[in-house]
This record gives C-alpha cells, structure tokens and sequence, in this order.
C-alpha cells in the first residue's frame, strides 16, 4: 500500500498555492473543502455563481438562512467586503475572464487540457454552470480525490473518452499522488507524494509524463 | 394612477392573456432561494397544456416548476440541472419519453435570458464550444478561439420571487434569492412577482429590478 494524500491534504495544496487578492469559484464537492484550508494571513475571495463573492463558511447550527446559500445549496455565510448579483452578472464575471480560479472535480483530463466532467454513460444529463467556469476562468484547477478511477483505469490521460465539459482549458491537476501542470508540451509532474515514485506515477497514468527540474515532496497530514 | 399591486394569487394569474396553452413560461429561483412558489401553484390550477418550461432545476414534487410537471402541463424544459435530488418527476416524465429536455449551460441561460431582454437575437460565447452541447450549433471563430452562437428567449410570462415591491413593480431582492429573478424578469412579455413585502417606496438607489421589467406584484401574505 503506497502512500497518498487525503482528500483534505489534497485540498491543503490547492489552497497554499491560491495567490493574495484571488477571485477563486469552488466546483461542487470536493473543491469546497479548499475553503476550510485558507491559509492564515492571506486574503482571497470566493465567488458563488448563483450570485454571490465573499462567500464564507457554513453558519452555526440555527443560524442557517436558506436565502443564503452557495452553488451546492448548502447555508453559508456572507463575509466583509461581499456583495450580492444576478445570475447573468455572476456569468458574466466567470465568461469575460474575470476569474481568477476555478477549481472543479473530473472524471477524466487529457494531456491536451480538455475536460470530462459533466455526463457518465446512463446518467441524466445535466451540466449547471461547469462549461461556462472552465471556458471563462483564467486558471482552471482539477482536483481528483484519487488519480485513477475505482476500476483502475486513468483519469489522467491522453485523450479523454467521456462528453467533454470543455476543450484546451486545464492548467493544473491535484490528485492523491501528485500536481501535474498541463503545458503546451503535456503533462509536467511538479510535486509527488512522499513514496510515490515517478514510474508509479506514469504506470497509473495514461499519457506520457515528464519532470519538473525540482519536484516537490508532498506529504499526508 | 399606475398601480401594479393585485391582491391575490387568484387574481395575479387571470386575464392574463399571455398565460395561454402553449406558452413559454419562465421560473426563478436557484435551489430552494428565490423560487416563486405560490405564483407556480397560481399557474398550476389554471390547467395549461403543452407549456414549455424555462428554469435552472426542474424542481420536485413538492416544490419549484415539478408541481407544473406532475399536472401535466410540460411538454418541454428547458434548465441547466434537471438532475438535483428530488426532481424525480422529470425524471420519469424524462425516461418515459414524455418531456423533452433542451440542456443548456447555467451562464448561457441567464446570457440568453439577458439578450431576450435586451433585444439581441443571438450572441456568440466560448462556453460549451467543442462538447456534446455544441452539436447542430453555428460555430465562429474569433482572435483564434472558436464560439457557439446562442439564441435569445423571449418567454411569455415570468414568475419571480422577490423581497419587496412598490406599486410602480419596482423590485429588490435578498441574498443569493435574487439569482435568476432580475434576468428573468426583463426577459419575459409579463413578468409576475411574488414578494415579501409590498412597501410604500423603495430608495431608488436600492431597486434592482425596475417596473418596466414587471407587470403585476402580489404581496405573499395576501
């Protein structure tokens, strides 16, 4: 049993790596957890997209208001400096490139920065606002809870085989074992997990990788 | 004197003409925040058939448009996630094949909404460009990057939720409630608000949605 990082750990990275001043979308699930890993002393503001930036956490027990509430339909709080709009304000921001961040689960990405996320085979569709926050953001993060999927096969791969959610539109994925940094030439493996080695890593991953000069050493809590 | 205030919801949805058979009707809302459900049971009882059905959920059996569903009256919806816990009416509706479901980005709808509104026919956008919701869609490029042109809808009726009126339909809304409302409201030929409150004047500073974006308000206490 190799070592691997919980999804908290996971969310940790994604959080420390979050610039000063950001405008930062958190996708459903598991990116909401970056938000309980802000690290201390640096200001950044989360941006809902049913109408909301300044977005905090979740309210005391009692004090949850359902007029409040963030993209997943959970109460949250409103924080200083925050402010209110409609939905085609809060497209606007995420489609005129506004955005700084956005961070969302996959199913697969493509060494080429193309994005499944939206549609497994016999499911109902739905898509909510994924297209427009891969196609509009600035940076788009991917975080994966494990770097393959449940049957073994990659998520991280060449080509993805699933409907797309967007197209090109990838700069970085944060898995269990590592950060990858999508470039114009592939994949770039820029941190492992402590005892994960890099021919672990490929072996679980189906595109070619290559290695950051300085790899960092990422390690579970 | 204008006076856009009726005083029930029997009254909010009478005589309306274009509340008819066929039409294209649009629902506020986005979860449980914001959703005009007393102005949709309005609706429901007048038994409209074949309406198309604009809105971001397709709403359950208790709550949202899925009351309009159950009755019968959908033959058409068109949403951006039809498939939140409880929208088990759609759903079935869905797989029996008795509804037809057009899926469209959450940006796209308020963009599409927007430009109904605002009087552009189309637009074009990078989102959703080079997926399955592209397909049969004209394409553009632009400074190297490929778009999707998207159509305006101009529905008959809105239904919207707000925290308060005047008598001049002037709107404010609260929180993340106010959502779709605004887009909603200016997309629409009639546009319905339910609200909160109705108050004597609302600082103009503060109104959101002006009256010329909505016909008739109805107080929800009333």
């Amino acid at each position: 049993m190799s070592a691997k990082l919980s999804s908290i750990d996971i969310a940790r990275c994604a959080a420390n790596d979050i610039t000063e001043g950001s405008y930062v979308n958190l996708g459903i699930g598991m990116p909401m957890l970056v938000s309980d890993c802000l690290p201390k002393g640096r200001e950044y503001v989360l941006h809902t997209e049913n109408g909301m930036l300044g977005m905090g956490p979740r309210p005391p027990e009692g004090e949850e208001d359902m007029e409040l509430i963030n993209a997943g339909k959970q109460p949250v709080t409103l924080l200083p400096g925050g402010s209110f709009f409609h939905h085609a304000d809060s497209f606007a921001m995420i489609r005129g490139g506004h955005l700084d961040i956005s961070i969302l689960g996959a199913y697969q990405v493509a060494e080429n920065g193309d994005i499944a996320n939206w549609m497994l085979p016999g499911q109902a569709p739905a898509v909510g606002g994924a297209m427009d926050l891969v196609a509009g953001a600035k940076q788009v993060w991917v975080m994966l809870s494990s770097h393959v999927s449940k049957d073994g096969s990659p998520k991280v791969v060449d080509k993805c085989t699933l409907p797309l959610t967007g197209i090109r539109c990838v700069n970085r994925i944060y898995s269990d074992l590592a950060i990858i940094d999508i470039t114009d030439d592939g994949f770039l493996v820029t941190a492992l997990v402590d005892g994960v080695s890099f021919d672990e890593l490929q072996a679980k991953t189906g595109a070619p990788l290559q290695q950051a000069a300085d790899v960092t050493t990422l390690h579970s809590s | 004197m204008i006076d856009k205030r009726v005083t029930n919801f029997e009254a909010v949805v009478a005589d309306l003409p274009e509340l008819h058979d066929g039409a294209i009707i649009t629902a506020g809302g986005f979860g449980d925040a914001g959703v005009p459900e007393r102005l949709i049971d309005a609706v429901t009882t007048l038994n409209l058939k074949n309406l198309t059905v604009i809105a971001n959920n397709a709403g359950s059996e208790r709550g949202g448009v899925g009351k309009l569903l159950k009755a019968g009256s959908v033959t058409k919806v068109i949403c951006t996630f039809p498939r939140s816990s409880g929208s088990v009416i759609f759903q079935e509706l869905h797989a029996a094949g008795k509804i037809e479901l057009e899926l469209v980005p959450q940006g796209t709808l308020a963009e599409r909404l927007r430009a109904g509104g605002a009087g552009i026919p189309a637009f074009f956008t990078a989102t959703a460009a080079g997926t399955p919701l592209a397909e049969g869609k004209e394409s553009r490029e632009f400074d190297g990057r490929e778009y999707l042109l998207e159509r305006a809808i101009k529905p008959d009726v809105a239904l919207v939720h707000a925290e308060c009126a005047d008598r001049w339909g002037n709107l404010a809304f609260a929180k993340t409630s106010r959502n779709f409302n605004p887009v909603m409201a200016m997309s629409a030929t009639a546009t319905l608000a339910q609200v909160n409150r109705i108050v004597d004047h609302i600082d103009p500073e503060t109104v959101v949605t002006p009256g010329i974006f909505v016909t008739r308000v109805v107080e929800l206490d009333s």
